[in-house]
Parts: C-alpha cells; sequence; structure tokens
C-alpha cells in the first residue's frame, strides 16, 4: 500500500471505554453522547436491551454493550454514557461506561480479528487498531443493533 | 384547476420519481422482486388513476408500461435496453403531465411510437408469443392459459387501435373546468389551505413533547416555592402549552371522507363503462384518522371499490335473474371499536367464487389438492390476499391483473391493521379492515406493577375494582388459578406482574383489577396500583421488541418519561393458555409467554390398571375411537385399518385387554408418514399441570410418577413404544422381501458424508451409488439406471435437495422414485417444504437408525408397489 493511499484512508472513530477496553465507533454512525436517564426497563425484552428512554421527544432504545460484549455487570456507581446511533428511523443508544475522545486512524493499518478472540466480541469488532499505549476494537454498529434479533430468532 | 386534477397531477408527480428511482434499483438488483412489486404497483395506480379521470393518453402509455413490467413480474430477464424504454415512457408521461399542469388537458399529440415499442419489447422478450404476432393480423391464440399478470395479444392489440382515436378531447368538459380554474389560481384556495409535510408536523409535536416536559419541571419548582411571582405567569403558560398541544395532535386528524371523495366518481365512471347500475353508501365519513394511516389506506380502499365494482357487482340482467334488484349497491362504512378504527366495504354482489380460488390455489402451488379440501370456506378466500393471485378471467383495464388485494393486505400490514374478509356466494362480500391504535392517540389508564407503569388503552377498560383481602371484593384462588367475585359473576384474573415474569408476585390480595373487555372475552388484570387516565400519542415499538405480544406500542408520558402500552389483546391470548386450556390456534402464539409457568397439558388415560396413567398431550397426534370389531390379527400382531394403511397397535402392557366389541380408545402417535396406536382402557381427561417427575422408573416404558391433579400418576415414555412398534413390524416385512439387495442413490455435495453413509447403508443390506451432486445423479436416473430410493443431501451448491426432488417428481420417468431429504436442518418448515416439493421422507443427517427406517419402510413401499 503507498503513502498516499494511506493519507486518503483516514477514518475517524469516537473512543468508548467499556469495560476496561477501548472501542471504536465510525463518527460517520454518531449521532450524539448523552447521559440516559429515567430509562424505563422492558420486561420480556431480550437481555441485550437495557431498556427505552426519551431522548429529546424521541424513545431510544437503550442496548447493554457490557451484555453484547458478554462482559461483568458493571460494579462502580459513575453514571454510564450512551452513544447515540440511528438504524432505519429508530433510535438507539449504546450504553457505554465513558466516552474518549475522536481518533483519526490509518484504515490501512487496521489489522483483522485474532482468530482466539471472545466469539461475542468478534461478532461486533471488524479488527484492531494497535495504538500507542493499548489496543483499539473497531466497532461494527450494525453488528451490534443485530445482536436484539438474534436473541429473539433463539 | 379542477381540484382532482391538481391532486393526480401532484401525486402522479410524486410517484413518478418514485418509479424512476425503482426501477433504476430494479435494473441494479434484478432478482428482487419486492422492487419490481412496487414499480409494477406504482404504475398500476397511475394507470388506473387516468382512466377515471379520463386521461387517454396517459393511459394508454401507462398501460403499455405496465405490461412490459407484467413479463418482468413473470420471470423474464429485465434487459437494460427494456428498463431504458420504460424510463423513456415515464419521461413521456411527465412532459405530459407538466402540460396537463398548465392547460388543464392532455396535449395533442401522439404515443404510438413509444406504445409499438413496447409492445416490440414485449414479444421480443416472450419469445413463445411473438411466433404467433408476425405479419398476422387475426386473432391470436395463446397455446396455455394467460398468467396472472399478462394480457392476451388481442387486448394488446385493442388498447394499441384504441390509442389511436383518443386524439380528440372532451371540449364540452373540459372548457368550464378552465374557467374555474382561472378564479382559484387567482390564489383564494391557496389561502385556506396550503400542504404541510408529515415530517414538518411531527417535528412540531416533538417540540410541543419537550415543551410539556420543560413546563412540569418550572411548575415543579414553583411548587416548592410558594408565593412565587412565576406563579400567574406560569399558569398561562401552562394553559397555553396545553391548547399548543391539542391544536398540534389536531393537525394530524382527518374525516376519513378525505380518502373517500374520489369514490363516487370512479363508481359513476366504472358503471358507465361496465354497464352496471351501481348505488354508493358511505358511513362515517367524518371518523377522524390519523393522515399518515389516512395516505396509506386510501390506495387500498380505491382498489377495492374498483373491485366490487368490476367482479363483485353483476350486471343488471345477472341480479334481475338472481332476483335481486337490479342496482348493485357498495357501502362502505368507518366507525371506532375498542381501540380500532373498523372500516367496512361491502357489495351486495356475487361473492368471491370459493371453486375458482381453490382450483387456482392448486394451480399456482400456493397449497396442494388434499390442503385445499381440508380448508374452510373462509380459509381458501383468504388466498385472494396472495401476491399476484388474481381471480378476474378477463383482464379489463379496471382490474384483474393480480395487484388488487395483495397492495390492500400490504398497505394495511405496514400500520399494522389487519383485513379479514366475508363472502357469501350470491349475496356478496364484506371486507372488514381494522386499524390499531398506532399512530392514533389515544385515552389511557396509566397502571403500576411491579414498580414499573403501564399504559392500558381506555377503551377496553369496563371498570376498576379495589379487592382488599376480607373487603367486600375479594380474590379467590381455585387451586393455581385466581378469580374476583364480581356481582354475581366469577371473573378470571391474570396478574400482570407474572404475564411480564416478575419472580415474585406484589401483595396479590390487595391490589386493583382492571376489568377488562376483548371481544366477547372479559376478565381482570391485576395491577399493584392505578394512577389516572392520560391522552397519550402511541408510538411503535423498537423492531428489537415488536416480538412481545403484551405491547402494542409506547408512548412519553406528560412527565418526559417512556411506558409501554399494554395489549389488552395479548393479555387474553395468555389467559387463554393459561387459566382455560382451549388451545384455539391464534392461543398457540401465546405459549411461549406461558412457558415460565411451565405447565404441561397431559392427556390422563387409564391402562390395564386402576392407577392413572399421563403422557403429554402435544406427543399425541390423534385420540381415536375404533370399533373393536375393526381390528384386525394380522402376521401375528393387532393392526387396524387408518386412513388408507395399517397401522400396528401396541399395548401398554400384557394386562391391557383388547376390547372384542364396543368401541376401543387409542393414542394415535404419528412420526412423519408412520403411524402406531396405543392401546388404552379409558381415556380419562385433559388436565394442565405441573410435569415433575419425582420418582424415576427402572420399568421400560415408563419415564416415572408425577403428581398430577393430586393423584400419583405414571408418566409413560412414549420413545419406548415407537420404535417397539416400528422396529417390530419391520423384521417381520424384511423376512419375506429381503431378496435382492435394494439399491439406493445417495447424493451428497460433501465427500466426508457420502464416506460416511455409503458404509452405514451397506452394513444394513443395501447396494449404494454415491453422486457427488443433483446434476450427477440426474444424469444417472436419465441413462436409466434403476434406483429404489434416492437419499439427497438439503443444502447443496448450484441444485438443491428441493429442486432435485421436483425434477425427479416433473419427469415421468422417474416420478415414481421415492426421494427421502436427508438434512442438518429439521424445522416444521423445512419438513412441510420438503413435503410439497416431493420428498416422501425428511431424516435428520445424523439419525442413522431413523434413515435406515425410512429406507425401509419407502423401499417396501416401492417394492409393494
Amino acid at each position: 500500500m503507498s503513502t498516499e493511499n494511506i493519507q486518503q484512508n483516514l477514518k475517524e472513530y469516537v473512543t468508548a471505554l467499556i469495560g476496561g477496553q477501548l472501542f471504536g465507533m465510525p463518527i460517520l454512525r454518531v449521532q450524539d453522547v448523552f447521559f440516559p436517564e429515567r430509562v424505563t426497563r422492558v420486561p420480556l425484552a431480550p437481555p441485550e436491551i437495557a431498556g427505552v428512554l426519551n431522548l429529546r421527544g424521541r424513545i431510544v432504545t437503550l442496548i447493554d454493550m457490557r451484555r453484547c460484549l458478554g462482559l461483568e455487570r458493571r460494579e462502580d456507581d459513575l453514571p454510564p454514557m450512551a452513544i447515540g446511533v440511528e438504524l432505519g428511523a429508530e433510535s438507539y443508544g449504546l450504553l457505554i461506561d465513558s466516552v474518549g475522545e475522536v481518533l483519526k486512524l490509518d484504515d490501512g493499518a487496521r489489522e483483522p480479528n485474532p482468530i482466539n478472540l471472545d466469539p461475542r466480541l468478534a461478532r461486533v469488532c471488524v479488527g484492531i487498531h494497535r495504538l500507542e499505549w493499548q489496543l483499539l476494537m473497531v466497532v461494527d454498529v450494525d453488528r451490534v443493533l443485530d445482536i436484539g434479533d438474534k436473541a429473539i430468532a433463539a | 384547476m379542477d381540484d382532482l386534477l391538481r391532486e393526480f397531477v401532484t401525486e402522479t408527480n410524486e410517484s413518478l420519481d418514485m418509479v424512476d428511482v425503482e426501477l433504476v434499483r430494479f435494473e441494479q438488483e434484478p432478482n428482487n422482486a419486492k422492487i419490481l412489486d412496487n414499480v409494477f404497483r406504482l404504475v398500476h395506480t397511475i394507470k388506473g388513476t387516468c382512466g377515471f379521470i379520463g386521461l387517454p393518453r396517459l393511459e394508454a402509455l401507462a398501460h403499455a408500461a405496465e405490461t412490459l413490467m407484467g413479463k418482468f413480474r413473470d420471470g423474464l430477464p429485465a434487459s437494460s435496453e427494456a428498463v431504458t424504454l420504460v424510463l423513456a415512457t415515464i419521461d413521456r408521461i411527465k412532459a405530459i403531465l407538466d402540460s396537463l399542469e398548465h392547460d388543464q388537458r392532455e396535449p395533442e399529440g401522439n404515443d404510438e411510437d413509444l406504445i409499438v415499442e413496447l409492445q416490440r419489447m414485449v414479444e421480443r422478450i416472450a419469445p413463445s408469443a411473438a411466433q404467433h404476432t408476425v405479419g398476422t393480423l387475426a386473432p391470436q391464440t395463446l397455446e396455455r392459459p394467460l398468467r396472472p399478470g399478462e394480457v392476451s395479444l388481442d387486448d394488446l392489440e385493442r388498447a394499441f387501435r384504441e390509442t389511436e382515436v383518443e386524439v380528440p378531447a372532451k371540449p364540452a368538459t373540459t372548457a368550464p373546468a378552465d374557467a374555474s380554474a382561472q378564479d382559484d389560481d387567482g390564489g383564494k384556495t391557496a389561502s385556506q389551505s396550503i400542504r404541510v409535510t408529515v415530517d414538518t408536523l411531527e417535528q412540531l409535536m416533538t417540540m410541543v413533547s419537550e415543551l410539556v416536559l420543560t413546563r412540569n419541571q418550572l411548575l415543579e419548582i414553583v411548587r416548592r416555592h410558594e408565593d412565587s411571582e412565576f406563579k400567574t405567569p406560569l399558569q398561562r403558560l401552562s394553559n397555553v402549552t396545553a391548547e399548543l398541544q391539542e391544536g398540534v395532535m389536531k393537525t394530524r386528524m382527518q374525516p376519513i371522507g378525505n380518502a373517500w371523495q374520489k369514490l363516487p366518481r370512479i363508481v359513476r365512471d366504472l358503471s358507465n363503462e361496465l354497464g352496471k347500475q351501481i348505488d354508493l353508501e358511505m358511513h362515517g365519513a367524518d371518523t377522524e384518522l390519523d393522515r399518515q394511516v389516512l395516505d396509506l389506506i386510501k390506495d387500498p380502499l380505491t382498489h377495492m371499490v374498483r373491485n366490487s365494482a368490476d367482479h363483485g357487482l353483476e350486471t343488471p340482467q345477472e341480479r334481475r335473474t338472481a332476483g335481486k334488484p337490479g342496482r348493485g349497491r357498495i357501502r362502505l362504512s368507518a366507525y371506532h371499536e375498542g381501540g380500532h378504527i373498523v372500516i367496512q366495504i361491502a357489495d351486495d354482489g356475487r361473492g368471491l367464487n370459493t371453486e375458482r380460488i381453490k382450483a387456482k390455489a392448486i394451480a399456482q402451488r400456493l397449497a396442494t389438492e388434499d390442503e385445499v379440501e381440508k380448508l374452510s370456506e373462509a380459509q381458501i378466500h383468504k388466498f385472494i390476499f396472495v401476491p399476484s393471485f388474481s381471480t378476474a378471467a378477463q383482464i379489463t383495464n379496471v382490474s384483474g391483473r393480480g395487484v388488487g388485494m395483495d397492495v390492500v393486505r400490504n398497505n394495511i400490514d405496514q400500520i399494522g391493521g389487519s383485513i379479514d374478509v366475508k363472502s357469501v356466494a350470491g349475496a356478496g362480500l364484506n371486507f372488514t379492515i381494522k386499524i390499531p391504535l398506532t399512530l392514533a392517540i389515544v385515552a389511557a389508564l396509566i397502571v403500576e406493577s411491579g414498580g414499573e407503569r403501564f399504559a392500558v388503552p381506555q377503551l377496553s377498560v369496563v371498570e376498576l375494582v379495589r379487592t382488599r383481602s376480607g373487603g367486600e371484593h375479594c380474590i379467590e384462588k381455585l387451586k393455581d388459578t385466581t378469580v374476583l367475585r364480581l356481582r354475581d359473576k366469577l371473573l378470571p384474573l391474570a396478574h400482570l406482574g407474572h404475564l411480564l415474569g416478575a419472580e415474585q408476585a406484589g401483595d396479590v390480595e390487595n391490589g386493583f383489577v382492571v376489568v377488562t373487555q376483548v371481544g366477547s372475552q372479559t376478565f381482570g388484570i391485576v395491577v399493584d396500583g392505578v394512577f389516572h387516565t392520560e391522552e397519550i400519542v402511541v408510538k411503535p415499538l423498537s423492531s428489537k421488541l415488536r416480538h412481545i405480544a403484551l405491547f402494542s406500542g409506547n408512548t412519553i408520558l406528560g412527565d418526559g418519561s417512556v411506558i409501554m402500552i399494554i395489549d389488552p389483546n395479548g393479555v387474553a391470548h395468555a389467559f387463554g393458555s393459561t387459566v382455560t386450556s382451549q388451545m384455539t390456534a391464534e392461543g398457540a402464539e401465546a405459549k411461549h409467554v406461558v412457558d415460565d409457568e411451565q405447565t404441561t397439558s397431559l392427556l390422563v388415560f387409564r391402562a390395564g390398571s386402576a392407577e392413572p396413567k399421563a403422557v403429554p398431550l402435544a406427543l399425541i397426534t390423534r385420540l381415536e375411537e375404533i370399533d373393536a370389531r375393526k381390528i384386525e390379527l394380522s402376521n401375528g400382531r393387532h393392526m387396524v385399518q387408518y386412513r388408507g394403511h395399517l397401522m400396528p397397535l401396541v399395548s401398554l402392557s400384557d394386562k391391557v385387554r383388547m376390547k372384542d366389541e364396543g368401541a376401543q380408545p387409542l393414542l394415535v402417535f404419528s412420526d412423519g408418514s408412520r403411524s402406531m396406536a396405543l392401546v388404552v382402557d379409558e381415556i380419562v381427561d385433559i388436565v394442565e399441570d405441573h410435569l415433575d417427575i419425582q420418582v424415576a422408573s427402572d420399568n421400560p416404558g415408563v419415564l416415572g410418577s408425577a403428581v398430577i391433579k393430586g393423584q400419583a400418576t405414571e408418566i409413560i415414555d412414549v420413545g419406548h413404544f415407537l420404535p417397539l412398534a416400528f422396529e417390530d413390524w419391520f423384521r417381520r416385512k424384511e423376512q419375506t422381501a429381503r431378496r435382492r439387495p435394494r439399491s439406493v442413490l445417495l447424493i451428497d455435495d460433501s465427500p466426508f458424508f457420502r464416506n460416511m453413509l455409503a458404509p452405514v447403508l451397506q452394513a444394513a443390506g443395501y447396494d449404494v451409488t454415491a453422486a457427488a451432486s443433483a446434476h450427477e445423479a440426474l444424469t444417472l436416473l436419465h441413462e436409466g439406471r434403476a434406483f429404489d430410493v434416492a437419499i439427497t443431501d438439503i443444502e447443496m451448491p448450484e441444485m438443491d435437495g428441493f429442486a432435485f426432488a421436483e425434477a425427479v417428481r416433473g419427469d415421468p420417468r422417474t416420478a415414481n422414485l421415492p426421494v427421502i431429504a436427508l438434512s442438518s436442518v429439521v424445522s416444521a418448515e423445512a419438513v412441510e417444504r420438503g413435503r410439497r416439493a416431493g420428498f416422501y421422507d425428511y431424516v435428520a443427517k445424523f439419525d442413522r437408525q431413523g434413515l435406515i427406517a425410512a429406507l425401509k419402510e419407502h423401499t417396501d413401499v416401492t417394492r409393494a408397489a
């Protein structure tokens, strides 16, 4: 791959910490970042769905990223944050621990998932960036939102 | 300008833009039938509207384009040339529309060039038809019946000729229209109403909700500070906000009469065109509907009225011969009912032709003859909603291209509504469309259960009862079910917390019962608390939550929180299977909700001893009582002739005596095409109870003992008796049948399975020939190789097992070869599909014994035949 290509392949990610791991969501998919308040739990809903809430007049479905990724429940009392994304006409919020910064990363340097990656992570991640201080997993938002349907089918 | 014409131009322009986009998409994805259906539908609508508004040029163009697209829909390839041609036609239609907008009339001119090209294209892509059209003007015949969406060549020819004489437009009617148009265009009408997009209203609505939320917060703050100077202005702000909210909500509502505006003219024109006398009655035109809903049902309603006029109503003579008044009647009515808006379209015509629908359903392979015979009339009538299903023998300009009813259903499905048809032969047809609350504004009762709030639509709430232990109304228990003694009736109760899967129920004794009525069913929903009623805007559930039958939607309350709306129908369904054991087909859907309860339907019977025995009802195919004299002894075994087959009878134990006379009760078990029956002394009851086997058994055929309805009951292991019946049976047959090794054709694309299965089959005494693909197998068969049976994998590249079975069935040389499907996926759906494709049996890939059993059965069947 030539250097010019690298120049063109810069992609921007909003980073998020979930269970100590750094994840990156393509910035083009991110609508907003908010503190979810007054979340209504939905009985009988798939376990990945943390609830619904009203965000400026829209009903947003919250997805519990820890549940999706097979991580432990959160133990600290810090308020969770959510990254707002849209799928079709529907709004979703991905529950994360905290939001980081916006990073510009060269897509050419993205490496495939290691083969021994936990399948729940492998399903939603489309590759890994080696940052100086840690690894960043690139999240495919559509795959994350696919999980609710899978749970229904099961 | 004529209002009708103006609306037509606006709508058609919108539709055409969509056609453009969709066509281009279709060109890229020629296999996407959905896009094509959309395009076809849009063009069909344009054609239809042109027809009644009196625009022959546009109609002829749209008709020719539709015919070409009908060919695509029949599966003929859509070349880019053909698509370009259709696009060119659309451009022409747009040009005509433009001048229509300026001059209020179609421009002079001729579209023969395009129409001829379109027809030529139709002939070119349908080669079989083309051969007969070259150089002849004589009436042409097609050697096969017309498929839906096709037009006979004669019709095409006619349409073609008619286009030439359309040029003189009706000057008498257009002139006054022109005059009035000049007045209108002065701007008078424009000032009275404007077109606002629904999006704008949506946005307004959202902002008002935000405003309400902010107001509520302010009110909360002021409440804490007594004597605040903000109090008075805030009160005014509050009132204004409420009015604003109401006003914005109102903007979305429109009387259904708006959707009916076009109908009288359509009916009048149709009655002229068809030589029928038709009265159109409209009731409840002021019933208000959400604007979005209204838009979606407009076209379906038009289609249905046209259908009624065209197919439903007879000609005056036919009507008089049938003893009916010469004038036909189409009646439209709309009203609110139980949280739904109900729209009925009824005519007093000939009704649906059940026989023809049957024949058509079979011809289109929607069902087999056997299946159709088992269906009720009402079920058969439902076939009219299947895409491309049209029974009109003659394709007319009015309807009958198979777009009608599937479009209707599609649109209604989109808004979560339902459509039902009732037809009485000779007396008429009645469509009932029910549109649920979604999108509408309803009053709801806000209740609490397990700490969460829920909305119950007020329309289905009959009354509220407060219960207290020892009080006037108290909840009583009948075993595990709870009832409320209300006046002189017992009301079955469902605990909302239980239905929603709460681990521990709240205080059952002290709560509120929301007495709810759904259809004819009345029941109580037990909740922990009741708050107030509130006007709510129903918002559709997220697609990830839509499968939960208990909720019909969600809403944002005045205080800004989101709550779920309880669907009383969903509760009623959950009821049907928990409290009563009325297992209707619909009730079965709610079953998964009940699974938490862990109860099983059990059939309790006696056999051989006085102690009750039980078996899960789900395992039993049928309960039969046969005349004991019909039991035959053959080959040392008891058999009975059952549905054209010999069915072996198995006794649970030696103690069970086969009766000599009278009725012998049997439990029939079927597995695929095999059936066996267990002989019992007496069928006692069907009960719903927890199946908790407490004492396991070493006794073969008995799983163990459980307490069922307070009595120790033996649970029978059906799995023990099933193979017992068959192994035994086969062994006997085998002794006489084994002469030459039977030959098996094994088809599997995976060498692993070929290598694994071939030895297994050889060991079982079969002569195995393996083929690596369906094509290879077909070649072998066509070369004249004879096999007793073929076993095929389902998932194969190029040609799958279903296609293979169909090919085998379709060829007279091989039609009698039994084909057994071998698949790693054994779902009821796949088995059903397999049965339709012509498989004799469907066996799981790793079920070696099942495979050998199936082989034995089918090779013996062919041997016997």
